[in-house]
C-alpha cells in the first residue's frame, strides 16, 4: 500500500470517530433534554390531582379548613410561577402543604378508610415519588453528559462544537434536606 | 454501588472475551486440521442462528404463553402499575407491559428483545407478599434487565455456546470418517506437528463444550449480580430488594416452570432454592450472597 493510501485511510478513520464521539454527545444532551421536561410533566400531574384531593377531604375535614385552604392557595403559585427558581419555591411549598394534609388526615379514621382516600393517597404518593424519580433521572443524565464532556477523547468534539455543561438539580429548600422527625 | 456496576461490567466483557476466544480457537484448529469445506456444519450453525432469531423476536409471547400470565392495566393493581411507572421514569425507559402470573410461589422475570417491546412479569404469590418498597425493588430488578439489555446478551451467549457445542461435534464426527477412510494424504513430513495438533483438537474438542457452558452460567451469574447493583442504583434503596429477596428465600414453593431452558430470565431460581452447593452450573448465584451485597451497599 502506497503512503498515500495509508493516510487515506486513517484519515476516513479518524472521521468516521469522530462522527460517533459527536453523535453520543447529541445523544446525551438530548436525553438531559427531555429529562428536564420529564420534571415538569410529574409536576403538572400533582397540580391535576390536587382538586379532587380537595373535594374527596372536604367532608371530612370540616374543622381543619385552614390546610385545605393552604393546598389550594399554593397550587394556585405553583402553577402561576414563571421563573425556575419561582416554581422551585412554589413546588416546596406545596409539598409541604400536602404534608401538613396527610398529618392531619390521620386524626380522621374515617377519612383514612375512604376508598377514594385510599385511591387518592396510593396516586399522591406515587406522583411524589415519579416527582423524586424524575429529579433522579435529570441528575443522572447530566451526570452521564458531563462525563462524555469531560474525558478524553470526547471532550476534544464537545470543545469543537461548545457542548456545555449543565446544572444539577438541588435542593434549595435547606429544610428539606433534614431528616423529618418521627415523634410518638 | 457504582463499584460494584463496574466490577460487574469487567467481568461480563471478561467472560464474553472468553467464550469468543474459545469460538475462535476451535474454529481455527479445526480449520487447520480438517481442510476440506465443513458444510454440514455451516448448515448446523445457520439452522442455530435462524432459531436463536426466532427466539429473539417471539420470546416473550412465547414465554408469557408457557407461564400462563395476563396483562394488566391501570385499573387492575394501580400499586404495580405505579411503582413500575415510578421506575420507567427513574430508568428513561419506556414503560414495559406488565403481566401477572397466576401461581402461588414467588418469582419475577423480564423478557422482550429491547426497550421499546419489553414485558415484565409476577407471579401472584409473590405480589401478595411484599410492601411497596419490596415490590419496587423487585420491579428494578427487571428493569434492570431490560436497561442493560441481558435478553439480548444471553441470546448471543447461547448462540455462540451452540456453535461451539457444534463445532466440537463436527471434529468427533470427522475423526470418526477419517479413521475410516484411513487418515488424510498429507505426507509424513510435519507428523510430528500433526500429532501435536491432532491431541490439542482432541483435548479442546472434548472440554470446549463443558467450558462454554461454564462460562455462559458464570456470566449468567455475572448479569444477575449487575442487575441487583443496577437496581439500587435505579431506586436509591437497596434494602427493598435485599428485604424482598429474604422473603422470597423463607418461602418454599416451586415454580412451575414448563422448561428449563426458561430457567434464567427469573429473578431467582426457580427449581432448586436451598441448595448450599454453589455449583459452577447455577445460572443464579446464592440468595444469602445477594443480599449480602445489596446490604454491604447501604453506606453508599
Amino acid at each position: 500500500m502506497t503512503a498515500v493510501g495509508i493516510l487515506l485511510a486513517v484519515a476516513v478513520l479518524l472521521l468516521l470517530v469522530w462522527v460517533l464521539l459527536y453523535n453520543r454527545l447529541i445523544a446525551l444532551r438530548n436525553r438531559v433534554e427531555n429529562a428536564w421536561s420529564q420534571i415538569d410533566v410529574q409536576l403538572k400531574r400533582r397540580h391535576d390531582l390536587i382538586p379532587n384531593l380537595v373535594e374527596v377531604c372536604k367532608g371530612y375535614l370540616k374543622h381543619e379548613r385552614e390546610v385545605l385552604e393552604n393546598i389550594a392557595k399554593a397550587r394556585h403559585q405553583a402553577i402561576s410561577a414563571t421563573s425556575v427558581s419561582e416554581k422551585a419555591a412554589a413546588e416546596n411549598v406545596l409539598t409541604s402543604a400536602l404534608r401538613q394534609l396527610f398529618a392531619v388526615a390521620e386524626a380522621y379514621p374515617d377519612l383514612k378508610a375512604n376508598q377514594n382516600m385510599l385511591a387518592l393517597q396510593e396516586e399522591l404518593t406515587s406522583t411524589e415519588n415519579k416527582i423524586s424519580f424524575a429529579r433522579q433521572h435529570y441528575n443522572d443524565s447530566v451526570m452521564q453528559y458531563h462525563q462524555a464532556i469531560q474525558q478524553v477523547p470526547t471532550n476534544i468534539v464537545a470543545n469543537m462544537f461548545a457542548f456545555r455543561e449543565r446544572a444539577f438539580f438541588e435542593i434549595e429548600d435547606r429544610t428539606q434536606r433534614e431528616p423529618v422527625k418521627v415523634q410518638f | 454501588m457504582y463499584r460494584q456496576i463496574e466490577e460487574n461490567l469487567r467481568n461480563t466483557i471478561l467472560l464474553t472475551a472468553s467464550m469468543t476466544l474459545l469460538l475462535l480457537a476451535l474454529g481455527h484448529l479445526f480449520g487447520a486440521l480438517l481442510g476440506a469445506p465443513l458444510v454440514g456444519l455451516v448448515i448446523g450453525f445457520l439452522i442455530a442462528v435462524m432459531l436463536t432469531v426466532v427466539s429473539y423476536y417471539h420470546g416473550s409471547s412465547i414465554l408469557l404463553a408457557a407461564v400462563n400470565a395476563r396483562e394488566i392495566q391501570k385499573a387492575d393493581d394501580p400499586q404495580l402499575f405505579n411503582v413500575v411507572e415510578e421506575l420507567s421514569i427513574a430508568a428513561g425507559l419506556p414503560r414495559p407491559k406488565i403481566y401477572l402470573i397466576d401461581d402461588p410461589s414467588p418469582n419475577a422475570f423480564a423478557a422482550g428483545r429491547d426497550p421499546e417491546h419489553a414485558v415484565v412479569a409476577i407471579t401472584k404469590g409473590l405480589r401478595e407478599k411484599l410492601k411497596r418498597d419490596e415490590l419496587q425493588g423487585v420491579m428494578a430488578h427487571e428493569l434492570a434487565h431490560i436497561q442493560n439489555r441481558d435478553v439480548l446478551y444471553m441470546t448471543m451467549l447461547a448462540v455462540m455456546v451452540g456453535a461451539i457445542v457444534l463445532l466440537a461435534d463436527a471434529y468427533w464426527r470427522s475423526l470418526r470418517s477419517g479413521a475410516a477412510r484411513g487418515g488424510s494424504s498429507r505426507s509424513r513430513k510435519g507428523s510430528q506437528g500433526q500429532a501435536w495438533l491432532i491431541g490439542l483438537g482432541l483435548i479442546l474438542a472434548a472440554v470446549a463444550p463443558l467450558l462454554a457452558r461454564i462460562i455462559q452460567m458464570a456470566a449468567s451469574r455475572q448479569r444477575e449480580y449487575l442487575a441487583d447493583a443496577t437496581a439500587a442504583l435505579l431506586t436509591r434503596y437497596p434494602e427493598g430488594l435485599a428485604s424482598a429477596l429474604e422473603k422470597i428465600a423463607k418461602d418454599t414453593e416451586e415454580l412451575r416452570v414448563p422448561s428449563r431452558a426458561l430457567q434464567a430470565l427469573f429473578i431467582v431460581y426457580p427449581l432448586q432454592k436451598q441448595s448450599s452447593l454453589d455449583s459452577l452450573f447455577d445460572s443464579h448465584p446464592p440468595l444469602e450472597e445477594r443480599i449480602r451485597r445489596l446490604r454491604s451497599m447501604a453506606g453508599v
